[in-house]
């Protein structure tokens, strides 16, 4: 009896971790060679030291570089189809693999908010500048400015400084006073005030101007970023007039929240639902079980909450999942944990209430910024459709303007082609990692036989 | 290591990634789009965008952020749609 667990970021890890211990065979698969996800990203040389330490566990099969692309239900369980080897290489062995119960945690990617000039070189996901600083001690930029809104923006600052990179700002668009006026919403989150005081430190002795109600609302630059129009916001994140100002600087980091991966868990019908912070997630119980029988959920998923939360949810996913197929729990174990979880839903809810997205940055936008960065649709374009063409759903918008038609699928324009135009967005993506045609072809288990 | 890039020989180091390589040695574009001819480089980080697409051995549309060099090589920066070179 195996369960199988999808991703190995500080969900993945604890769940394998959790199930193994109580006598499951596991079977441990990410993308990346190394485990710990974007949280727990290090250089490829660094030892496994950890939570970390789970992939050479004895009853856990650690399948770095292991792309699943898709996944289906068997009489026995789930089968998941996978490709192993180098990113994007063809020819990579296709694997089926089968188990009796999933895990599903393969969080979250940045959101990232359209502007004039987002799509230079040298506009970065907030993400990106942090897994290029902690995975390979590369700064994205000499003199770099952050901008977005949430927590997430003070790690990043942290690290761009470790890697000798000038933080000229970290600008955050909302106005988390709020955390400050109402500290309730931290309860149960002790830690975070911790936390917090250790960024305070950090951005005072970097030197590092932290900035409310702002943003980077253009970039500027012939084939890279040189400069960004930074401006005052008011309540509505429309531009404070008079506000704006010009600051040269060779990159920009940018993250408003996260869009959590849901391909596989749409595909295998799980319940979603719209979160407060408007990302859709997969709703769990308890127990952190979907609406699919023997079908597990943590981390990001179910609800952006950070590291901390998600590992809690993962050793209570991983539990579960291991007493679906039989292994026996002890109930006080369960009930520590459980109340973890609970306190992590409370922080997943403080966060979208102090850090909302608000729509004012649609007026950010003009005619020629692109939308869809793949296929270079333009804000015009995807207007004359809905206005002139009369697209009344995504999917006659996206044939007749081909905004997310491109190869990510819409992950990232999806959600704001969705607040530009008012039609739901579809986030259905049947195949859930990139596979060459010669090599679906060639798949083993394919349904075409 | 050594691995090459647009035909000149560059060091890199194991466990960097393609686009690591690219940046570490000043690039912050190598490829140009479709459409508007436009330069791109790294943008998601990982592995989720598709903006970082760029050639490694004659091989198209592999991803910049994700994937580990290996001695040798060869990454070309990708013009708008290309196809495989033959033989590969």
């Amino acid at each position: 009896m195996t369960v199988l667990v999808v991703g190995a970021g500080p969900a993945g890890i604890h769940a394998a971790s959790s199930a193994a211990g109580v006598g499951a065979d596991v079977v441990l698969v990410d993308s990346a060679s190394r485990p710990g996800g974007q949280y727990h990203r290090q250089p490829s040389d660094a030892p496994r030291t950890g939570a970390l330490a789970v992939v050479d566990h004895p009853r856990v099969k650690w399948m770095p570089e292991t792309w699943v692309w898709a996944v289906e239900r068997t009489d026995q369980g789930f089968r998941l189809h996978a490709q192993v080897g180098p990113a994007d290489a063809p020819g990579r062995p296709c694997i089926a693999l089968d188990g009796e119960a999933l895990v599903l945690a393969m969080g979250a990617y940045d959101r990232v908010l359209p502007f004039p000039g987002w799509d230079l070189p040298g506009v970065y996901t907030a993400g990106a500048a942090q897994a290029m600083a902690k995975g390979q001690r590369v700064a994205v930029g000499r003199n770099v400015v952050v901008s977005g809104t949430g927590p997430f923006l003070l790690p990043v600052a942290e690290s761009l400084l470790g890697v000798g990179a000038r933080v000229r700002g970290v600008l955050e668009a909302g106005s988390p006073v709020r955390w400050a006026l109402q500290p309730w919403l931290l309860r149960g989150s002790l830690g975070k005030i911790g936390e917090l005081a250790h960024y305070a430190k950090v951005l005072s002795t970097g030197k590092v101007p932290y900035r409310t109600r702002s943003a980077v609302v253009a970039a500027h630059g012939a084939d890279r970023v040189e400069s960004v129009t930074v401006a005052r916001l008011n309540h509505d994140w429309t531009v404070a007039s008079g506000s704006e100002q010009q600051v040269e600087v060779d990159a920009v980091a940018v993250g408003y929240g996260f869009t959590p991966q849901l391909e596989l868990a749409i595909a295998l019908g799980c319940r979603i639902q719209r979160a407060l912070d408007d990302s859709d997630v997969v709703v769990v119980g308890r127990d952190q079980a979907t609406s699919v029988p023997g079908v597990f959920a943590a981390g990001e998923i179910t609800a952006v909450a950070g590291a901390d939360a998600a590992a809690a949810e993962g050793v209570l996913a991983g539990l579960s999942a291991a007493q679906s197929i039989g292994s026996s729990i002890v109930d006080k174990q369960v009930s520590l944990i459980r109340r973890k979880v609970l306190r992590k839903r409370d922080f997943a809810r403080a966060l979208a209430a102090v850090h909302p997205v608000r729509s004012g940055w649609q007026s950010w936008l003009v005619d020629t910024t692109l939308v869809c960065r793949c296929e270079e649709v333009s804000l015009s374009a995807v207007r004359s459709a809905v206005v002139e063409r009369g697209a009344a759903g995504m999917r006659a918008l996206k044939l007749l303007c081909r905004v997310g038609l491109g190869p990510c699928q819409g992950r990232i324009c999806g959600r704001n082609v969705a607040e530009l135009t008012g039609l739901p967005d579809i986030p259905k993506r049947p195949i859930a990692s990139p596979i060459r045609l010669g090599d679906l072809a060639s798949e083993p288990d394919g349904s075409g036989g | 290591m050594r691995v090459i890039v647009d035909g000149q020989a560059v060091t890199a180091e194991r466990g960097q990634t393609v686009a690591a390589v690219l940046m570490g040695h000043g690039r912050t574009s190598w490829r140009i789009t479709r459409h508007g001819g436009r330069p791109r480089g790294l943008f998601c980080g990982i592995g989720v965008c598709f903006d970082c697409l760029v050639i490694v051995n004659g091989i198209p549309d592999v991803r910049a952020c994700q994937r580990v060099v290996v001695d040798g090589d060869d990454i070309r920066t990708q013009y708008g749609a290309e196809l495989p070179e033959a033989g590969t």
